[in-house]
């Protein structure tokens, strides 16, 4: 499972946890495990976040793919100039 | 056009072709945003509140509308109601609604024969406010007392007990930080503030919009990316974005701030009430200063540990940024990865609140949060550095992030090339210059992300063996030129036989706007995967022809080969004999892409400035500069080091002298460039440029984005270098002669 790691003030709405472990094949289904399984998430999914697989930050493909074994850190959405 | 390096094996990749659009812009035949017209046009000026905050109680356009020539006036009352979210905000920021919540906040826009009739018009309408508590400081508008301007704005990630000011709040860090400080020989702990700050684009913001009773309409404009354009003025006027046509201008500069709306709507609504005449709005240099993103200001608390060998033990920041009076504007998202994103360090803490204020709603600006954030941090790192007697680069270097380094914002980087700009900087000949009395060095890196995202391309292949490529990122930092090498170097053509072309939303599917330096990096991907595509098909011409399979062809060098000796034996066929033949083999041939772009890589930067400081009246003469960046691979040098240049001066003139200035009644102070003071060429040295290639395995070329970081690190590298020419540390933007001296003065006591 990839296991989703949260940032800190994000963690409140999940228990705590500061890595989630979710079976996702894409960005998309990882997104909508975490908020499933923590309803807390859903706010902070829905105003947007950027995501970073195994080193490579993904702003907004929801069909990205997740591995197994991936390393998965949440961000805040990001903007550029 | 010559080669600059000849390793890669490139034959147009990594020159340095004239420009497409140089004769353009040097004759006056570039059009501009201000440049367009159309027959029956009317002309559109806006009133603006006097106020930083107040309740409108009345709009009365009576008066106007009695001039003869005046068609329409519009006002919040004709806007739609029932928008959330951001679409709201930008309604909001359009035209105000129930209160005024910024100095030049718009709050109605009239439409008239000629430009001279509107501004007279606008002038007689008479809005009656009731003048409301201000506040424009972002430590200020969250000490208690300060009035809450918009309550209930906080969102999800407000803990409660925090101000009502405070929109946001992040937090995020690993290690343990008490026992990283604990482990160091020297902790500091210090406050810097940043000012906010405009990204001064020299043309002004500009629009012509025409919206019929139908519906339907068109919009020519000076813009970054117009189909935000399209989706933004759509949502804030009710009307269907399908049904609306948007053409980009040649841009006369954005760095962030024209990826988003401000008056074009209003060109749109006055059009459709004055029956579908079209109407034109050019802003003052006053209005875009008052009203259109600055940047966010910002005030950071910062806390260092390192050893006498320089090891940085443990960081601890937090940050308070004000994006003006509307949430979700200030970068604090991007400014606290962006922080210790430079270093390997074993324990971080990084906290941030976004606060509103009674400014003008924020936009993006070059690296959005990474300057403010390395002044805070680089500072800090060149304090340490200066009172433990060591050299900055080499602690740079054994701190510094590496190929498979943690990063400070959590994933593990790939492949980067910060330790390469480290070095470079310290073989190059600026670093090893002597230094005169008063005068001082200062170093300091820089990170930006760097972004993909939405693309579509498409690509014709002429009749004459020419390509012409057709994008949606408008061309502001030479994306023409860069693409046009890529594509010829993929189909194997010379560049002048590449065109390539910035199209409107109708030609396309959609594209973000060329932000987050991506134009080169996305549309560039997609455009040789769209040559790509043609390659294929035009092989598969020459393979008919030629009475063989598609797969025994293969292409090079502009021109279709039997594949080996198997394939039998046939002269190459140019790209220009398939084209000349393409209608009677099948119809015109062409390729297309279409993609969410992954695969962007961190572009890293290194910068080292000398200045002297005139120890009688404060003022800061930068004496040479030198910019060491990452690009990747440089497509078109000269773009890239124009770049890094660009970024660098508008970094320098952030240091040195760009504020926005609130007086107590909470106005703008300085809304024209005689009193906001942007660098021009006379104050600033050729800008010295190393351009580090360390290639992006996410780009068939290997780009990476080379717009932002140059803005980076010249805000601590410039402050690093007036302490080392004056004793004295300089913790607030801008280092203004007034205040360099007055911190001069102080040390002497």
């Amino acid at each position: 499972m990839a296991k989703v790691h949260l940032w800190a003030s994000l963690r409140r709405f999940a228990d705590g946890q500061e890595v989630v472990e979710v079976e996702a094949a894409t960005v998309g289904q990882m997104l909508d495990a975490l908020e499933r399984a923590h309803p807390g998430l859903g706010p902070a999914i829905k105003a947007g976040l950027s995501v970073a697989v195994d080193g490579e930050v993904i702003a907004n493909n929801r069909a990205a793919p997740v591995k197994p074994e991936s390393e998965v850190f949440l961000l805040q959405r990001l903007k550029g100039g | 056009m010559a080669r600059d390096d000849v390793k890669t094996g490139y034959k147009y990749v990594g020159t340095r072709p004239n420009r497409p659009d140089g004769l353009d812009k040097v004759t006056g035949r570039a059009r501009y945003g201000a440049d367009f017209s159309l027959p029956g046009m009317l002309w559109a000026a806006v009133v603006r509140s006097p106020h930083a905050h107040a309740r409108i109680v009345k709009i009365d356009a009576s008066k106007a509308l009695a001039l003869e020539g005046v068609k329409a006036v519009v006002t919040r009352a004709d806007l739609p109601t029932g928008l959330t979210g951001e679409d709201l905000n930008l309604q909001d920021n359009t035209l105000a609604g129930e209160k005024a919540l910024y100095d030049g906040h718009a709050v109605a826009a009239v439409a008239a024969t000629s430009q001279l009739l509107a501004q007279d018009a606008a002038r007689l309408i008479e809005v009656t406010y009731e003048v409301l508590p201000h506040v424009t400081d972002v430590d200020a508008a969250m000490a208690p007392g300060a009035p809450v301007i918009r309550p209930g704005v906080a969102d999800y990630s407000v803990p409660e007990g925090m101000h009502g000011n405070v929109a946001r709040y992040m937090e995020f860090g690993h290690g343990d930080v008490e026992a990283g400080f604990a482990a160091a020989d020297l902790v500091r702990e210090h406050t810097y503030k940043t000012e906010a700050t405009h990204q001064g684009y020299i043309e002004p913001h500009a629009a012509v919009g025409q919206l019929g009773e139908d519906g339907r309409g068109e919009m020519w404009v000076c813009t970054q990316g117009h189909w935000y354009i399209r989706r933004m003025s759509a949502a804030v006027l009710g009307i269907e974005a399908a049904n609306l046509r948007v053409t980009p201008s040649e841009i006369g500069g954005g760095f962030g701030g024209k990826t988003t709306i401000f008056m074009e709507p209003l060109t749109l609504a006055l059009s459709k009430k004055a029956g579908g005449r079209p109407v034109k709005l050019v802003m003052s240099r006053s209005e875009v200063l008052r009203a259109t993103g600055p940047t966010a200001s910002a005030s950071m608390d910062v806390k260092i540990g390192m050893k006498k060998d320089g090891t940085i033990t443990a960081g601890q920041v937090f940050f308070r940024m004000q994006g003006g009076a509307f949430p979700g504007m200030s970068p604090i998202g991007e400014a606290l990865p962006c922080a210790f994103a430079c270093y390997d360090i074993p324990a971080l803490k990084h906290e941030a609140v976004e606060v509103i204020a009674n400014r003008p709603k924020a936009a993006a600006y070059r690296a959005p949060g990474s300057p403010m954030a390395a002044f805070a941090v680089e500072s800090m790192v060149d304090e340490l550095c200066r009172e433990l007697g060591l050299d900055p680069i080499e602690v740079r270097l054994k701190n510094g992030a590496k190929n498979g380094s943690k990063s400070s914002y959590g994933p593990v980087y790939n492949v980067i090339g910060l330790q390469e700009t480290l070095e470079a900087a310290k073989a190059h000949p600026n670093y090893a210059i002597p230094l005169g009395p008063n005068q001082g060095r200062g170093v300091a890196s820089g990170f930006w992300f760097n972004h993909g995202g939405e693309t579509s391309v498409s690509l014709a292949v002429g009749e004459d063996g020419t390509a012409t490529v057709m994008i949606g990122t408008p061309d502001i930092g030479g994306s023409r030129a860069s693409i046009g090498l890529m594509v010829a170097e993929t189909l194997g053509i010379p560049y002048e036989d590449v065109r390539v072309n910035v199209v409107e939303t109708g030609a396309l599917g959609v594209n973000e706007p060329t932000h987050g330096s991506r134009a080169t990096f996305a549309s560039g991907k997609a455009a040789v995967e769209a040559a790509n595509q043609a390659i294929k098909e035009m092989c598969k011409r020459a393979a008919a022809e030629w009475e063989i399979d598609a797969e025994a062809v293969e292409w090079k060098d502009g021109a279709a080969h039997p594949a080996g000796p198997n394939a039998g034996k046939f002269p190459p066929m140019t790209i220009g004999e398939i084209g000349s033949k393409m209608g009677g083999s099948g119809g015109p041939i062409s390729g297309h892409h279409e993609v969410t772009a992954g695969g962007y890589g961190a572009s890293f930067g290194t910068h080292v400035v000398d200045v002297e400081v005139d120890p009688e009246t404060g003022r800061t003469t930068v004496l040479r500069y030198l910019v060491v960046q990452d690009a990747g691979t440089a497509i078109h040098p000269a773009y890239v080091e124009g770049q890094y240049q660009g970024g660098a001066a508008q970094g320098i003139g952030w240091a040195l002298n760009e504020e926005y200035v609130y007086g107590p009644d909470g106005r703008l102070q300085n809304p024209v460039f005689l009193d906001y003071r942007i660098p021009v060429a006379s104050d600033l040295p050729m800008i010295d440029t190393v351009i580090v290639e360390v290639p992006n395995p996410g780009h068939p070329y290997g780009v990476r984005g080379v717009g932002e970081t140059g803005i980076t690190p010249p805000l601590p590298a410039i402050a690093s270098a007036i302490a080392g020419a004056t004793g004295a540390r300089i913790r607030s933007l801008p280092c203004s002669p007034p205040k360099v001296l007055a911190a001069i003065k102080a040390l002497k006591g």
